[in-house]
């Protein structure tokens, strides 16, 4: 029973395996109120049985047993007052902590929407800033600051390895900081109910040392690579004529609509359609030629394609690195 | 005496309920089931439209008649249009339906008439004077949800069906309402010279 109880601490989504500066104090807090609870209770039962099991039933009629009664029961009243104090003044620290971060070294807007998450990273110069989605990498032991937005109804942001919960609200821009410890990849998953697809709404932390961050984030400033092979030239082409433009930008080519996720460098993330499946040729072909079938409800309609377009425009996006 | 009487009304009261409960189950169990894609053979004949020779009106296809227009009639595929209406842009020149570059469709006017025939023949093939041809960027599903969902925009008279509201606010009256008889009576706006003067 205790594994199988235990078996959901550890992972990429997981409150109980915290790797993040505001997700540690968290379950420090959570550890320290079960932890105190429990021996309350422990407490109040060995109390509790004692008061069952006591032999001597007529002891407590003389005057003084009652007065060294009133005392432990005044004394329970104390430690009651003194525990719930001292609990609230430790979770008002702690939730004063989780926002605490302020040299922020990455700051990225999130645009959350049915159903998938828009991220843009922030520059100064308005030229370095570039689009994501979906994914987001970021440097270890960095602060990291998200301003969050709903684009269409309320969301919620949740890495629950790296932070606590803040709802993506249309018209309203709410702030999160959040820092990792240590490289790896983090599931976040959109924590409010917001539609159909709302279990279909997940995204990756990738969490990784300085160096490469910095080299990822070069990569992903950089316009599209322009394909080479045949395939994937042709598969570029009909991207561009058909519908597919009209929602989605490739940075670099004509495709320049906003609608949909920015897919110029689609072939460097790990998972497509907000988490749902890994991306792979296959997986992109299957999800260009019924993403209703894949993700009913969805916001990208099925553009008809032949058998040998549909593994042209695959090869296509799986070669934008 | 009395007595008898209360058992009546709780016999009769639980008698409605099982029967409430039982037309609800029906309901339920008539429920049009959920199609994601139409067969193959039905989508061709779907594309087989009879035009009069100008492009304009015609017979519809022996099929959807058969299948007892599912494309005015199910909230699904009316919903499925109004979603398609704004995924392939129509938005950019007919408006939520008020029109602009292209006609509106909430007058009551149609250029090319209000038979669904002549819809999707507007949208598969493209019109003159801007309306581009989906032919090849939509199914021929697509374009009858499409069809549906516009001539019940333009529809005059008020409808029992109706697609699914808007999540974001509504920027328009709801596609199944009675029309406003005030916008018929100004005649279409006149989107090109080559089409003519308001009658």
């Amino acid at each position: 029973m205790l594994p199988l109880a235990l078996c959901s601490c550890t992972g990429i989504q997981s409150v109980l395996d915290a790797q993040g500066q505001s997700a540690v104090l968290l379950s420090n807090l959570i550890f320290l109120i079960v932890f105190i609870c429990a021996i309350v209770w422990l407490c109040v039962m060995a109390m509790l049985f004692l008061a069952l099991f006591r032999r001597d039933r007529t002891a407590n009629q003389n005057p003084t047993a009652e007065r060294a009664m009133g005392r432990v029961v005044a004394c329970a009243v104390c430690a009651t007052v003194a525990i719930i104090a001292g609990l609230t003044v430790f979770s008002f620290y702690t939730t004063r902590g989780l926002n605490s971060l302020e040299d922020e070294e990455v700051t990225i807007r999130v645009r959350a929407q049915q159903w998938w998450w828009q991220f843009i990273y922030h520059d100064r110069d308005r030229r370095r800033m570039f689009q994501t989605a979906n994914e987001i990498h970021v440097p270890v032991g960095k602060t990291v600051r998200v301003f969050l937005e709903g684009v269409d109804v309320i969301h919620s942001f949740w890495v629950p390895s790296l932070a606590g919960k803040q709802d993506a609200i249309p018209g309203r821009e709410n702030v999160l900081t959040f820092r990792a410890n240590r490289a790896g990849i983090y599931r976040g998953q959109c924590a409010e109910f917001c539609g159909l697809q709302h279990s279909h709404m997940a995204f990756l932390v990738i969490a990784e040392p300085e160096d490469n961050y910095l080299q990822w984030e070069d990569q992903q400033r950089g316009n599209s690579m322009e394909p080479r092979e045949m395939e994937a030239r042709s598969g570029k082409e009909i991207f561009m004529n058909k519908q597919c433009s009209a929602c989605h930008t490739i940075r670099g080519t004509l495709a320049a609509g906003t609608t949909g996720p920015d897919l110029t460098h689609v072939g460097s993330r790990l998972t497509i359609g907000a988490g749902l499946l890994e991306r792979t040729p296959g997986s992109l072909a299957a999800w260009i030629a019924d993403p209703q079938t894949l993700k009913p409800g969805n916001n990208m309609p099925l553009v008809p394609l032949t058998a040998q377009e549909l593994r042209q425009v695959a090869g296509y996006l799986e070669g934008l690195k | 005496m009395s007595s008898i009487s209360h058992r009546n009304s709780t016999l009769f009261l639980l008698c409605a309920a099982i029967g409430m409960v039982g037309s609800a189950a029906e309901i339920g169990y008539l429920r049009a089931p959920r199609q994601y894609r139409i067969d193959p053979p039905v989508a061709a004949s779907l594309q087989a439209l009879k035009l009069m020779p100008n492009g304009i009106a015609g017979a519809p296809p022996p099929v959807y008649v058969a299948l007892d227009k599912p494309y005015e009639k199910t909230a699904y595929d009316l919903s499925q249009g109004k979603r398609l209406y704004g995924w392939f842009g129509c938005v950019q020149c007919h408006g939520e339906g008020e029109g602009g570059r292209g006609p509106s469709f909430l007058d009551g006017w149609w250029y090319y008439g209000p038979s669904m025939v002549s819809i999707v023949a507007s949208i598969r093939d493209g019109r003159p004077h801007g309306m581009p041809a989906f032919k090849d960027k939509m199914t021929t599903e697509e374009m009858w949800q499409l069809s549906g969902y516009i001539k019940s925009i333009g529809a005059y008279s008020a409808n029992i069906n109706a697609p699914a509201r808007n999540d974001d606010r509504q920027t328009r009256p709801a596609e199944n309402r009675a029309p406003a008889a005030s916008q018929f009576n100004e005649g279409p706006i006149p989107v090109h010279v080559d089409q003519g003067p308001s009658p």
